[in-house]
């Protein structure tokens, strides 16, 4: 993949009625990479998106695309074409119309309008529909509409603000796949903007995680999951069991009353820190083998498992586990040393205290 | 909200009322009737007899004569509603686009005027455009002036546009309503300037919100009488003073007077159909 940088953000801050939404952020963006803004309602991802695509123009910062700043231009002097949270198709014009739009706008040949347009719907799988009304489709094909009228255009980067919100769980599903493969086979970048963090997780090439008007983190999927770098990231990718523990030296730390052996290191002697356990990797057992002994509170089935909640010692656990255990039985549990994520607790206090 | 555009449902649902309950129509039936259909069936039999009741078509010949008053008409009346739509067609559009708690005080202040005597507005406009009025003595402070503005074809037109300019914005505004800001934004994502956003998308968006403006402002324009005798000084003699006269003036005639009402009313069906205005399904309500 090439790594040339192709959008740059630096310290853009944007305000609404004096409330700091963006916060000083810097990101930079590589060509033809799948990039996620992963973020609860308010995080200002949707604001980042607005700032790159023009719509906003932003307090103090600037944005580059290919090494120019274009701050200053107005969306249409952009090499990006956005998909609208709500597709907001044109309601007088056919599905060929609305594809053919900014081509028209650019003046081509007709013929070459023609070309380019029916390209574009064979790739989102809608040749037959060119003289459809926009009114009469169903989301999801209004959905690839509003992709193919962004597309067609050859944009260097496609923004996308939580294009499939509107649709029910099975075609999100189909139209994640859809969107990776039409990503990589046109080889340009998009920037996604989701609240979903399983959408994001199985799209992307790099997750950024916004909270505040602060990027929390960014990385890879698997990264983001694993090596969550603060509390919020932990519970806001996923379930988690997040404690407050100690790190007597390297690859040992206490939490829950005892002593487990970890892989992290570097932490100064007894620093306090936080840990991350996933639900999935707490492993049950009989009540005698396990370095934690609890009490099942709540079973629930979920489909593929049940979800446990276990107390013990005053905490209160998330187990995921494909055996059950009835409520009011003692169990087991164990944790590997792979599957303890150590925090440090310093930047943890740093993502809250945004939120006071 | 957006909101899914449904003509067919509510015409549906009222003609499903219809057939279970005819007799919840009666009321509107006699209402058209005795208000509708029979004056204009008075009006037409006026028209094509004389005064004894005999059948005559001299009446509708004897217009031809005030061919020039029906043109003068008609030339002040589209000035009038071209003027109220270009500057109806920005206000309108901010108003749409205002925070909505601030959009209900702006359409009060639109409506401000509404809400006084017609009269009282014109007799305003009166006084501050005579020779001695407002306006040229506030000009004569700077040493400009004085300058003839009332009884020129100009004040008539002033008096149209601003007695009839709400009546083109309520509507415009009801229809640009609709269009979500998503959709302007798209077009500018896709290429599209100042220019071309209002070309490709505001007015082919807004059209249903043109045609009811142009037709609520152009009727009352093309026939007004008060207008035209209170700001014209008489020197502009429009349809509606001739058709007057005929009524309530000197030269009382009023199978002339229905003569001449007969053919403003199809002459303004013909231009509104040539324009599109009672394309039922495009109409726009105003509220």
């Amino acid at each position: 993949m090439d790594q040339s940088v192709v959008v740059k953000l630096q310290d853009i801050v944007v305000d609404f009625d004096e409330e700091a939404v963006l916060n000083g952020l810097s990101l930079d963006i590589h060509d033809e990479e799948f990039v996620t803004l992963l973020g609860p309602s308010g995080c200002g991802k949707t604001t980042t998106l607005r700032v790159i695509g023009g719509f906003l123009m932003p307090k103090s910062g600037s944005v580059f695309f290919d090494g120019a700043n274009v701050t200053r231009l107005p969306p249409y002097k952009r090499p990006v074409n956005t998909v609208f949270q709500r597709y907001a198709l044109f309601p007088h014009l056919n599905v060929y119309e609305n594809v053919a739009f900014g081509l028209r706008l650019k003046k081509l040949p007709e013929k070459e309008i023609r070309e380019r347009v029916l390209e574009m719907l064979e790739l989102v799988g809608l040749r037959g529909f060119e003289r459809r009304g926009t009114e009469n489709l169903s989301g999801g094909q209004q959905q690839r509409v509003a992709i193919a009228r962004a597309l067609v255009n050859r944009p260097k980067v496609l923004l996308l603000d939580e294009p499939l919100g509107a649709l029910d769980l099975k075609l999100r599903k189909e139209m994640q796949i859809e969107l990776k493969r039409i990503q990589q086979s046109l080889d340009i970048t998009f920037i996604y903007v989701t609240h979903d963090q399983e959408e994001a997780l199985t799209m992307s090439d790099t997750v950024v995680v916004m909270n505040k008007g602060i990027i929390q983190q960014i990385g890879a999927p698997e990264d983001i999951y694993n090596e969550p770098i603060n509390a919020f990231v932990a519970d806001f990718i996923g379930e988690s069991n997040i404690l407050d523990g100690t790190m007597p030296k390297d690859y040992e730390v206490e939490f829950a009353g005892r002593s487990f052996p970890c892989v992290d290191g570097g932490f100064s002697p007894n620093e306090l820190v936080q840990v991350v356990v996933r639900p999935e990797d707490i492993i049950v057992v009989p009540p005698d083998g396990g370095q934690l002994v609890g009490v099942v509170k709540a079973l629930v089935f979920k489909g593929v498992h049940y979800e446990m909640l276990v107390e013990q010692a005053g905490i209160e656990w998330m187990i995921h586990s494909t055996v059950a255990s009835q409520p009011g039985e003692l169990i087991g549990m164990n944790i590997g040393p792979d599957e303890i994520h150590i925090m440090h607790r310093t930047v943890e206090e740093y993502a809250y205290a945004e939120e006071a | 909200m957006p909101r899914k555009r449904n003509p067919g449902n509510g015409g549906q649902q009222a003609a499903t009322l219809l057939k279970k309950n005819k007799g919840v129509a009666t009321p509107y039936i006699a209402w058209v009737v005795v208000f509708t259909a029979l004056p204009l069936l008075l009006v037409i039999y006026f028209a094509f007899t004389d005064r004894d009741g005999a059948f005559t078509l001299s009446n509708l010949t004897g217009l031809a004569g005030y061919a020039s008053v029906f043109f003068l008409s008609l030339l002040l009346a589209v000035i009038a509603t071209a003027l109220c739509l270009v500057i109806a067609y920005p206000i309108s559009f901010m108003l749409s686009r205002l925070r909505s708690g601030r959009q209900g005080i702006m359409l009060m202040l639109v409506m401000l005027p509404m809400w006084m005597n017609f009269l009282l507005r014109t007799y305003a406009w009166m006084s501050l455009l005579e020779r001695n009025g407002l306006i040229n003595k506030f000009l004569g402070l700077f040493g400009i002036g004085p300058f003839e503005m009332i009884n020129t074809a100009g004040a008539v037109v002033l008096g149209m546009v601003y007695n009839y300019l709400p009546y083109m914005i309520l509507p415009l505004y009801t229809a640009m309503l609709k269009i979500q800001p998503s959709i302007i934004e798209a077009a500018e994502d896709l290429g599209a300037g100042t220019w071309h956003k209002l070309t490709r998308v505001l007015i082919p968006l807004s059209k249903p919100g043109i045609k009811t403006g142009i037709t609520m402002v152009f009727v009352p324009s093309i026939s007004t009488f008060i207008i035209s005798k209170m700001l014209g000084g008489g020197n502009f003699w429009l349809i509606g003073d001739l058709i007057e006269s005929q009524f309530l003036g000197n030269s009382y005639n009023y199978n002339l007077g229905s003569a001449m009402s007969l053919v403003l009313m199809v002459v303004v069906l013909l231009i509104m159909s040539v324009t599109g205005g009672f394309d039922s399904e495009d109409i726009e309500g105003v509220i």
